[in-house]
């Protein structure tokens, strides 16, 4: 009997220790410099997550810690390794950028951490750099513009002009185009990017109606597609050179295009792996919570910001805490946990296994600029450089 | 080439070369009259451009606005010149470019509380959102027209103002010699302020016509700010046909070679090769160039007569 | 011993005992902080040489950080991925990497410094910010070494003997560098060189009339500085695995002037304490607010307004008033 009570006792000491684990973890985005417009959307979800959540991941406590990094790898970088270790977290997420990820994948990774992204999707680090403690609650940057590509083919579109920042989605972004786009690429400009980014495209539009393409492809993300958008309808190249874009018309631009009164972008098609119409119970809530809360859509940043709360949550509390790394890693790798995307699921290089959705620029109920799903381009497409990655 | 592609690509210089006279000429004033350089003087471009785009929203109606947000620049210009550069005359360009490099810092941070990172994007009035054919291959926006006018036109009042009035007589005499201005009993302080003012009002002007193409946005005083200095130093600090004809050197330069570049560079090397290095080519032009001037001329073009 | 001497002294041991002692009681963390720090600081002491002493205000010092650093992550890039075997450099041997970083470092200095030193005034300045930009420009344009992108450096120098891997070992090679040039530029400013350096900035033409080729002594000095900023950029490098162009942006440029003017120029200790301010600043402000740039800012314009003589001049003055 006195056994029994003290191995019951012993239990519940343990169960109290396990208890007392807080999942701390760093959130790294862009809070300074005009992309900061991204950052806070994001930052925005993770809030909601927390609220949604009430700061728990079962009987465990999260934490969130935000850093910014400043537009810059080399900030992003010390962001991460202060994170890392000063604030000893459990978790490293965030990074809106490729090349902010890529500079902090080391520092996060010899430092023993998860690393997640919310958004970035670098190919090396689908493919050759992939590594069994990063994961991506966002898509590898060739897909997106792969299924615009496979819109374009079915469009009938034969030629076409591209135009995007000089970086490395940018570069993948292009890349993943012309994998499916069977058309002719007749002209291609990389823009300066970064802080002091380039943002009067008139050399480039010029050139761009000069070839005589069917059609103008762009990749703008952030600040840049305001400018760009405008310049696009000022030039009048709606009907002699229509739009295809990837992440440039998004919940963070179409309330300023909408009050700038740009109404050439009604009726725009993108390509995405999330929209604020797709039909679960999770997505509603998030959507309908963050639009009572900020007062606007969120945008796919926020979703996939929202998502990779939610997988870090689901996982602490199915490992049980932070303690076993083996049992956090699987049970992050089994991602069990309520996606606004529906249902979530990882491939062999961690990255997710997920559908693609061709979405359309319309007006909401209330007037306001939204987009909604046309039709699906590809079901559980898993990204090319998959097979590149060493992990079976 | 085709040839209405690079007329238009011409225009597309020649208005940013227009542009970046309009925040030159400010700089020039100020350094040749006051002996002061300002690194922040485009973060009043910048506050110009948020201004104007906060009183569009606020009046219906863009070019109204542009006219009340002009004063507006003008007098933070003119309080700039009171608290910050006037304690500084005495000191050397260093402790000016450090004091100005922190004047940055907070403009762009107070603008940041103020009106958030998003960006303000401006709408124009319908007519001037359309676009002008000026051929059947020859369409240009009409606002890019616009932007070409305002600037020649502030360029030529710049101009008439600094020979023809009285306050340019004095411009023209506190550049040569700041001193004597001063022993003939004119209010040097006054002068300073006044300057001081129009230089900001001319950069803010610039960024109110930026603000319609891009939007206003902080960070944006940052990529001009260092173009105009190289303006007016391939120019000749202090000389204003200098800035104008720098400031068209150097637009048509960098758009031309944004433009066409790439195709020069494709017949000796590979495409891809040629698609991400001529962009940083053609960034790499004007600071080429202006090392080049330097080298052959080191007070610049037009350096002014008498310093 | 005069009260500046002291100061440096007090300076330079603290740095040499505090981060280690951070380290050990489990603060991995500052002496990462302190490891960026002295390695500014030698940035710092080598641009005070020409700022502070030789009154040649270079608004391009960041340049050299960066050419410094891909002196080190470019052989360790072709080491990793092949190429440049002809020449011998796909290496880590820190043996070829960092005497290449000085040497890249001199001879861009060379290069530049004939052509700026004919100028002077703010056309110095802003000549020597246009090479700067110049550089900047050309690694974004070279796609090899990740443009825009930065350089990830896989593998750190390596040195006969020490192991740059082990963050202590990397500050101490980073406080000996720093000594030793604190030392080199004591060294030629109270030398005749350095004599003739001085003097110019006061009065260039005097120093002219005694027959000595002002020119030609003001090129040596900035070719040094570059060297010894090269340096330090090698050891950034190795310190922070990555490179961008990023850090040869004008505002880097900036910030070591500031670190200088802040510490006070001319005088031994001013940059090491320049720095140190400008980074534990930076850090501490940063992670109160994301608006700290404000009274970052606010800080920097009234230090410039009211703060003749730098932390230098503030705390010997303090200490001579007892």
């Amino acid at each position: 009997m006195k056994r029994t009570i003290s191995a019951a006792l012993a239990a519940a000491m343990l169960a109290g220790a396990a208890m007392a684990d807080t999942a701390k973890i760093g959130f790294v985005t862009t809070l300074t410099t005009p992309a900061a417009v991204i950052g806070n959307d994001m930052k925005n979800a993770v809030d909601l997550a927390m609220e949604h959540l009430g700061g728990k991941a079962g009987e465990h406590t999260l934490e969130v810690i935000f850093a910014d990094d400043g537009f810059a790898p080399d900030t992003g970088k010390q962001a991460t390794d202060k994170l890392v270790k000063q604030d000893n977290v459990d978790f490293v997420t965030g990074f809106i950028w490729s090349h902010v990820l890529l500079a902090a994948r080391k520092s996060a990774l010899d430092g023993g951490k998860f690393l997640i992204s919310a958004n970035a999707g670098p190919s090396q680090m689908a493919g050759q750099l992939c590594d069994p403690n990063f994961f991506s609650t966002s898509w590898q940057n060739d897909q997106t513009p792969m299924a615009m590509g496979e819109v374009l083919n079915r469009a009938g579109v034969k030629s076409l002009y591209i135009m995007a920042p000089n970086y490395a989605a940018g570069k993948d972004m292009v890349a993943g185009l012309e994998r499916t786009f069977a058309g002719e690429v007749v002209g291609k400009d990389l823009t300066k990017w970064g802080a002091d980014a380039q943002l009067d495209f008139s050399a480039e539009l010029a050139k761009a109606k000069a070839s005589g393409a069917q059609g103008l492809f762009v990749f703008y993300p952030g600040a840049a597609a305001g400018a760009f958008v405008k310049q696009y309808q000022q030039a009048g190249l709606k009907d002699s050179l229509p739009l295809y874009s990837v992440f440039t018309i998004d919940a963070i631009s179409l309330p300023k295009l909408q009050a700038a009164g740009f109404q050439d972008i009604l009726g725009s098609k993108i390509t995405q792996e999330w929209d604020p119409s797709l039909d679960n119970e999770a997505n509603k809530r998030f959507v309908t919570d963050f639009k009572a809360k900020y007062g606007s859509y969120p945008s796919f940043y926020a979703a996939q910001s929202y998502d990779a709360i939610m997988l870090i949550a689901a996982a602490v509390e199915q490992a049980g805490g932070t303690g076993d790394k083996d049992k956090l890693r699987a049970a992050l790798k089994a991602a069990d946990f309520a996606s606004v995307r529906g249902d979530f699921k990882f491939g062999t290089n961690n990255m997710p296994v997920q559908d693609f959705y061709l979405r359309e620029v319309v007006a909401d109920a209330d007037g306001n600029w939204t987009t909604k799903v046309v039709e699906t381009v590809y079901e559980d497409a898993v990204d090319p450089y998959a097979a590149e990655c060493p992990m079976k | 080439m085709d040839l209405s592609l690079l007329v238009i690509q011409t225009l597309n210089g020649l208005q940013l070369g227009l542009l970046l006279f309009l925040v030159a000429s400010g700089l020039t004033l100020v350094f040749g009259i006051l002996d002061f350089v300002n690194l922040a003087h485009a973060s009043l471009y910048m506050v110009g451009a948020f201004i104007c785009a906060t009183l569009t929203f606020a009046l219906g109606n863009f070019l109204l606005a542009v006219l009340v947000a002009l004063p507006i620049t003008a007098a933070i210009g003119w309080a700039i010149e009171r608290f910050v550069a006037r304690p500084l005359y005495a000191r050397d360009h260093l402790d000016h470019v450090l004091a100005t490099f922190g004047l940055i810092l907070v403009m762009e941070t107070l603008a940041h509380m103020i009106w958030g990172p998003q960006g303000i994007a401006v709408p124009l009035p319908a007519w001037l959102n359309g676009q002008v054919a000026l051929s059947e291959t020859l369409v240009i926006p009409s606002f890019r027209l616009v932007i070409i006018g305002a600037g020649l036109a502030a360029a030529g009042g710049l101009f008439w103002l600094v020979n023809y009035t009285r306050l340019g007589m004095l411009i023209r005499a506190g550049a040569s010699n700041r001193v004597m201005v001063g022993a003939l009993g004119i209010n040097i302080e006054m002068l300073f302020g006044l300057v001081f003012a129009l230089g900001a009002a001319l950069a803010g002007l610039a960024g109110m016509l930026v603000a319609p193409i891009t939007e206003a946005s902080i960070g944006m005083g940052n990529n001009v700010i260092i173009t105009a200095f190289v303006v007016i130093i391939v120019g000749g600090i202090g000389s204003m046909k200098g800035a104008f004809i720098a400031a068209l050197l150097i637009g048509l330069i960098d758009t031309l070679g944004r433009a066409f570049l790439d195709d020069l560079f494709k017949l000796f090397m590979s495409s891809a090769a040629a698609e991400t290095s001529a962009p940083a080519i053609s960034a790499m032009l004007i600071y080429i160039i202006m090392a080049l001037v330097l080298a052959i001329r080191p007070q610049g073009l037009f350096p002014p007569k008498v310093r | 011993m005069t009260r500046r001497t002291l100061l440096t002294l007090v300076t330079m041991g603290l740095l040499a005992v505090l981060p280690p002692v951070f380290y050990l009681t489990g603060n991995p963390f500052y002496l990462d902080l302190a490891t960026r720090l002295t390695i500014l600081a030698i940035a710092a002491v080598s641009l005070n040489l020409i700022l502070g002493y030789g009154g040649l205000v270079s608004f391009g010092h960041a340049a050299y950080l960066g050419l410094g650093a891909y002196a080190v992550g470019i052989p360790a890039h072709h080491w990793l991925y092949g190429g440049l075997e002809g020449i011998g450099l796909n290496t880590t041997s820190g043996l070829v990497q960092i005497p290449l970083a000085v040497a890249v470092c001199a001879l861009f200095a060379l290069v530049t410094g004939a052509i700026c030193l004919r100028t002077k005034g703010v056309y110095f300045i802003m000549i020597t910010m246009a090479f700067a930009q110049m550089v900047y420009y050309a690694i974004v344009s070279i796609e090899e070494y990740g443009g825009d992108d930065g350089l990830v450096i896989d593998s750190r120098s390596e040195l006969p003997g020490i192991s740059l891997d082990d963050p202590l070992q990397l500050f101490a090679l980073s406080y000996v560098g720093l000594v030793v040039a604190m030392g080199l530029v004591r060294m030629i400013v109270n030398s005749r060189f350095g004599m003739v350096l001085q003097g110019a900035k006061g009065n260039n033409e005097r120093v002219v009339m005694l027959g000595l080729n002002t020119y030609a002594f003001r090129l040596t000095a900035y070719v040094v500085s570059g060297a010894i900023a090269g340096f330090a950029g090698a050891l950034l490098g190795n310190f922070t695995t990555f490179i961008s162009p990023e850090m040869m942006d004008w505002t880097r440029s900036g910030e070591l002037m500031f670190m200088v003017i802040l510490g006070g120029a001319t005088t031994s200790a001013g940059p090491v304490l320049g720095a140190a301010a400008f980074i534990l600043l930076e850090e501490a402000l940063s992670s109160l607010t994301v608006y700290w740039h404000l009274p970052f800012g606010l800080l920097l314009i009234a230090v410039v307004l009211f703060g003749k003589g730098g932390l230098v001049g503030l705390l010997s003055r303090r200490e001579g008033g007892k």
